[in-house]
């Protein structure tokens, strides 16, 4: 479904020095799994995210990434996401003045405008959001209420969950989707992305614990260092680096 | 929303030419010749057939006007306009005023038609299509009578016969100087005098026609009244002259919106609207100015040099400015409230864009006389491609006016980096007992929030006109449901082409 082959990506920095940040990362996930990144603070995977993704600012140098037999890097943003791209993010976005159903139902139709779909009428609409909400614990209220705007940090990450059960993507990239959240709420949002998971879904969770990976059980477990995936493995590489740190793996490389 | 969707279809048509008012109608004008002089104030009031008094209050204004001059301290920049150049009037051929709708030449009636005007009474509804069926969808559609103005003259005023049933008085100005002298007499330069400053002064000896309001004590107008300006004629300015009074107890809600033909040449627009609101009364003033921006290198355009000025007159009398103002080469504007009564309250809840050459300077002025007056001020300026803005305010607070409150927000957004935003807020206040409060912010479109936006699904320019409704939301909502619909597809409509 996803297949990223030697890649290398470069952010201009503010000073306008230019930055490579991803050094040839490779990375394949065949649709129906679910693949967990962990790996160190500014090893490259936020960066990942917004490369995928299309973000302005991140240049790719060399390399592929192939999205169900299209080549990302010829779309612009929205059409990626039109394709079924999604990506939580890590830090959700506020949009003061525009209130959340406005613009989920915005975003959804555009998309459906894009795939040539017809467009969601107003009360359907009203309809699947009231039961996506309920089904991960958000009240309609806050549906009213700007974009993020004034949410706690794991009222945000619910949101990020919320919109991806009404947009209905085809990959996920869920970016410490588990910072933030109490106890509780982790087991709702876990969830509530399980019931997205599907023979024709992949997703790739990032995340630095464990105990998210108890909740989303991952196929496969990449470790990511310095811009490249550095081992990849089963479920079971999660609890070794839980207990033994990234020291090993790194000096592995080394 | 569906509107946000349908102006992007509407943008798309409009590719060619996004102005969408740019067309010109072909009915016979009767054009004065060009040029400012006595001849030419006697002409025009000769035309309205204008008493005596009035034709002396113009030529007073006359001969202030030509000792006065032109101001610079707004931060606009503009050749020098040949005032002689100018024609000052402009009339359909077949007569200054028509008695029914009926009569009305049929050119004029499709021109306000394509405009989302249509003048016949029974379905007099402002905006474009998809604002009925959104408004509709909150409520039922309300009626709103018009007075359109086309050129220099009031060519129909319509719900005539229901208004007069309250007692409500809409017609031109021309015609209440005929039918209504006294109130004219008594209220005319009573908030705006005659040589109160360049351009006024210019309107009072000139000014060919626009709208009159009187609603009496105790009366709820049960409509809202609308004007619509066209700018038609080629090389003609256009000087309106509105007052609105609200008599003791009363209420009533205006709404102006403005059009002009594409033209290569500058048009000026002076226009003078005086508000009166006595004791317990309120007047809401809603404008959506559209008029002719220019092209993208700053050719042709109006030149929008505009006097509005509110008068609180009266304690506990309230009246609010709400404008969008997203036309015209160079707005020069600062609506006002002169705050007499005691605990009366002004508001003013502003969006200005400007793109392309585009040059706004506007604002507004609370002037707190009055013990216990309030006053609001909110105000949102975006500027895209090479425009440049300005707000300016000024809250002054009197020595009498104790317990004065005054609110202000003021904020900026700026979209792309070649064009420039300005605050300039003026503060005097001669008693320790008032209450002021600022607040001002200048922010760049955010590409997190783009991004954040279009990883969604939304396009550039529909992300971006999704971002500027947020920003503006707080004034929409001062508007009527019906304009605040027409406001927002104009907003995306104006933006077009200012990002990518
Ligand atoms: N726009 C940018 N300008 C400069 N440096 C950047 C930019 N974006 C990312 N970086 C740098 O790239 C590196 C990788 O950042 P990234 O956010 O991808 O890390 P991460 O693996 O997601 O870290 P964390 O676990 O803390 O979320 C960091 O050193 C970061 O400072
Ligand atoms: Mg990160």
């Amino acid at each position: 479904m996803i297949k990223i082959n030697n890649l290398h990506c470069k952010v201009e920095a503010q000073d306008g020095e230019e930055k490579p940040i991803l050094k040839g990362l490779s990375l394949e996930v065949p649709a129906g799994e679910v693949h967990a990144i962990m790996g160190p603070n500014g090893s490259g995977k936020s960066t990942l995210s917004y490369v995928l993704t299309g973000r302005d600012g991140y240049e790719v140098t060399q390399g592929e990434m192939d999205f169900s037999g299209e080549d990302l890097a010829e779309l612009e943003p929205e059409e990626r996401a039109a394709k079924g791209l999604y990506l939580s993010f890590q830090y959700p976005v506020e949009i003061p003045g525009v209130p959340t159903l406005t613009f989920l139902k915005e975003a959804l139709n555009a998309q459906r405008t894009a795939r040539g779909e017809e467009e969601m009428s107003a009360p359907d609409f009203l309809k699947l959001a009231r039961e996506k909400a309920k089904a991960i614990g958000v009240s309609m209220d806050m549906l009213k209420r700007p974009v993020n705007v004034g949410f706690s940090g794991g009222e945000k990450k619910r949101m990020e969950i919320l919109q991806a059960l009404i947009l209905e993507p085809k990959f996920l990239i869920l970016d410490e989707t588990d910072s933030g959240l109490d106890i509780d709420a982790l087991k709702t949002v876990a969830e509530g992305v399980n019931t997205l998971r599907a023979d024709d879904r992949g997703m790739l969770v990032i995340t630095h614990y464990q105990r998210l990976l108890d909740y989303i059980k991952p196929d496969v477990v990449h470790i990511m260092a310095d811009g490249r995936i550095i081992k990849s493995g089963g479920p079971e590489l999660a609890h070794e680096l839980e207990a033994e740190g990234y020291d090993k793996y790194l000096t592995e490389v080394a | 929303m569906a509107a946000v969707k349908e102006t992007i279809e509407d943008v798309k048509k409009l590719e060619a030419d996004k102005y969408k008012y740019g067309f010109t109608t072909d009915v016979d004008t009767e054009v004065a010749p060009k040029g400012l002089n006595e001849g030419i104030v006697r002409y025009i009031s000769a035309k309205k057939d204008e008493p005596e008094w009035m034709l002396e209050w113009r030529l007073d204004a006359l001969k202030r006007f030509q000792e006065m001059a032109e101001p610079k301290w707004a931060k606009v920049d503009y050749p020098p306009i040949d005032f002689q150049d100018i024609s000052y009037f402009a009339a359909p051929k077949a007569g200054a005023k028509y008695e029914s709708i009926d009569d009305v030449p049929e050119e004029i009636l499709k021109d306000f038609e394509k405009l989302g005007i249509p003048l016949k009474e029974q379905e007099v509804l402002l905006g474009v299509k998809g604002a009925a069926a959104s408004a509709a969808e909150a409520r039922e559609t309300p009626k709103v009578a018009v007075d359109a103005v086309f050129d220099s003259v009031s060519v129909v005023t319509t719900f005539k016969e229901e208004l007069a049933k309250a007692g409500v008085i809409f017609c031109s100005i021309s015609e209440a100087m005929r039918d209504y002298p006294e109130l004219v007499k008594q209220y005319l330069g009573s908030v705006v005098p005659t040589t109160d400053n360049y351009y006024a002064t210019l309107n009072s000896a000139v000014f060919s026609d626009g709208s009159f309001v009187y609603v009496p004590p105790g009366v709820r107008c049960p409509m809202e009244l609308s004007t619509y300006f066209r700018m038609n004629a080629e090389g003609t300015g256009q000087f309106e002259r509105t007052l609105i009074i609200a008599d003791k107890g009363a209420y009533v809600s205006y709404l102006e919106g403005c059009t002009a033909p594409m033209r290569d040449e500058n048009q000026l627009h002076a226009a003078v609207v005086e508000l009166i609101a006595l004791d317990d009364a309120e007047i809401k003033y809603s404008t959506v100015q559209n008029w002719w921006p220019g092209d993208e290198n700053g050719k042709g355009g109006v030149y929008n040099f505009v006097t509005k000025r509110g008068d609180c007159r009266g304690k506990n009398s309230k009246i609010s400015w709400t404008q969008v103002e997203t036309g015209s080469a160079i707005t020069w504007k600062y609506p006002s409230c002169v705050l007499r009564g005691e605990n009366s309250r002004g508001e003013f809840y502003s969006i200005a864009v400007t793109n392309g050459r585009q040059q706004a300077d506007t604002g507004t002025k609370m002037i707190h006389l009055g013990k216990g007056s309030t006053s609001r001020i909110i105000s949102k300026g975006i500027s895209a491609g090479r425009s440049d803005q300005t707000y300016r305010g000024l809250v002054s607070v009197h020595a009498k006016a104790e317990g004065a409150r005054n609110f202000t927000q003021c904020d900026s957004l700026l979209i792309g980096d070649q064009c420039g935003a300005h605050t300039v807020p003026y503060v005097e206040c001669k008693t320790p007992k008032a209450v002021l409060e600022h607040e001002a912010t200048t922010t760049k479109l955010s590409e997190d929030q783009l991004f954040y936006a279009r990883q969604r699904g939304l396009d550039e320019e529909a992300a971006t006109a999704l971002l500027v409704n947020g920003f503006v939301r707080e004034v929409l909502q001062e508007l009527p449901m019906e304009f605040a619909v027409e406001a927002q597809q104009l907003l995306k409509v104006s933006l077009e082409g200012s990002v990518g």
